[in-house]
């Protein structure tokens, strides 16, 4: 297992192995965002309070899960890089923080677009908005500081320590909504009470959890392609990367 | 080998410190990140005197009185109620027995409002649903 991990973690064989695995992630990515859409906002019942405006929830929900969970991988891709000094968890990183920071951005957008007829309001600084606008200056400051130094391991080593730090962040977004009085409303889905019985209807739940899975794929799709033009860039030295180039001229 | 456990260690310390930390700083600020007072808070004195915070409830059921654009309803915890006078326009949500979070100050025992939001809660359904929860609770 560890040899396989470490065969696959060579940048040459990522290289190789990645070119195959970004269209099972791209295809069904493009087929459950089409059935996802549809379901979510034609097939669905309307909400008993809301009406039609509770459909932006298909793209904002997802989209604030991933802005969590990419900085998750962030920080932890950030530790494996920093410990075993892996080149390729720091390629992962790096790659991913601007996906992660396109997530973070529409989940705040699509939020303050639904607050407005809903709330009365774009805006608040409750917990839970505040703290998921602090998630996209981390994600902001994150790619800012790596690209500060010009040596490429110094900077993985600066924005690896401010992931890791930022981490904190995460579970103070999670729970915001339980911890303190806010505006935004509490956890449908993804609390442990909630995972066994959610607070939403299982129509309007089937094409939250198909779009859920449709952006997983998208970041996946994203975050290997965008690798392997960073790992190119990277090993631009490299013999292999010269016999790739020469390859693909053919 | 060496090397490697003592980085193992910095990112473990790092991870135990950033959380210490974390964890007494927002201890230390918690009354501050309330967004709203309850009625019951009010009335424990826990909400600032003299100047605007906000207020957060149900809007009591039956209390909606309506006067052109000026609305006075009371906004209740079903522990204590506060009667709010507003000016203005209200949210689509903004409805009898709905939690709704509203900005102003006491005057003479009337919140005067300068905000009012509806807060949503967490449950999704569509209305038939709704209607049918409605019935078996009669």
């Amino acid at each position: 297992m560890w040899k396989w991990i470490q065969a696959f973690a060579s940048p040459q064989n990522f290289y190789r192995i990645s070119k195959k695995i970004i269209p099972w992630f791209l295809y069904p990515f493009i087929a459950l965002t089409l059935v996802g859409l549809y379901w979510g906002l034609v097939i669905a019942p309307i909400d008993y309070q809301q009406g039609e405006s509770y459909r932006i929830m298909f793209v904002h929900v997802p989209a604030a899960w991933m802005s969590m969970f990419i900085y998750i991988v962030l920080a932890v891709s950030g530790g494996i890089g920093l410990i075993w000094q892996i080149k390729l968890a720091n390629v992962v990183a790096k790659v991913s923080a601007p996906i992660g920071a396109s997530f973070t951005f529409l989940a705040l957008v699509t939020g303050a677009v639904w607050g407005k007829p809903m709330w009365g309001t774009w805006w608040v600084w409750d917990a839970r908005l505040t703290s998921e606008l602090i998630l996209l200056f981390l994600y902001l400051a994150y790619m800012s500081l790596g690209n500060a130094f010009d040596n490429p391991k110094t900077a993985s080593k600066a924005s690896s320590v401010l992931a890791i730090v930022g981490l904190i962040n995460i579970p103070i977004i999670h729970y915001s909504v339980t911890w303190w009085n806010t505006l935004h409303q509490g956890a449908s889905v993804s609390s442990v009470e909630k995972i066994a019985a959610p607070a939403i209807h299982p129509d309007m739940l089937m094409p939250l959890i198909l779009m859920s899975i449709s952006f997983k794929l998208l970041y996946g799709a994203l975050m290997l392609m965008r690798a392997r033009d960073e790992v190119l860039i990277r090993e631009q030295n490299m013999r292999w990367v010269k016999n790739v180039i020469m390859e693909d001229g053919k | 080998m060496k090397k490697r456990q003592s980085r193992m260690i910095f990112v473990a310390l790092l991870v135990l410190g950033v959380g210490l930390a974390g964890y007494l700083g927002l201890k230390a600020f918690n009354e501050n990140l309330l967004y709203f007072f309850s009625p019951t808070d009010v009335v424990e004195g826990k909400a600032p005197t003299g100047k605007s915070f906000r207020l957060g409830g149900l809007v009591g059921v039956n209390s909606v009185k309506r006067d052109g654009i000026k609305v006075n309803f009371d906004v209740t915890d079903n522990a204590n109620t506060f009667n709010v006078e507003y000016k203005g326009i209200l949210p689509d949500l903004f409805r009898e027995g709905q939690g709704i979070i509203t900005t102003g100050s006491l005057i003479n025992g009337t919140f005067v409002a300068t905000e009012v939001l509806a807060k949503h809660d967490e449950n999704y359904m569509p209305p038939e649903v709704a209607d049918a929860l409605e019935k078996t609770k009669q």
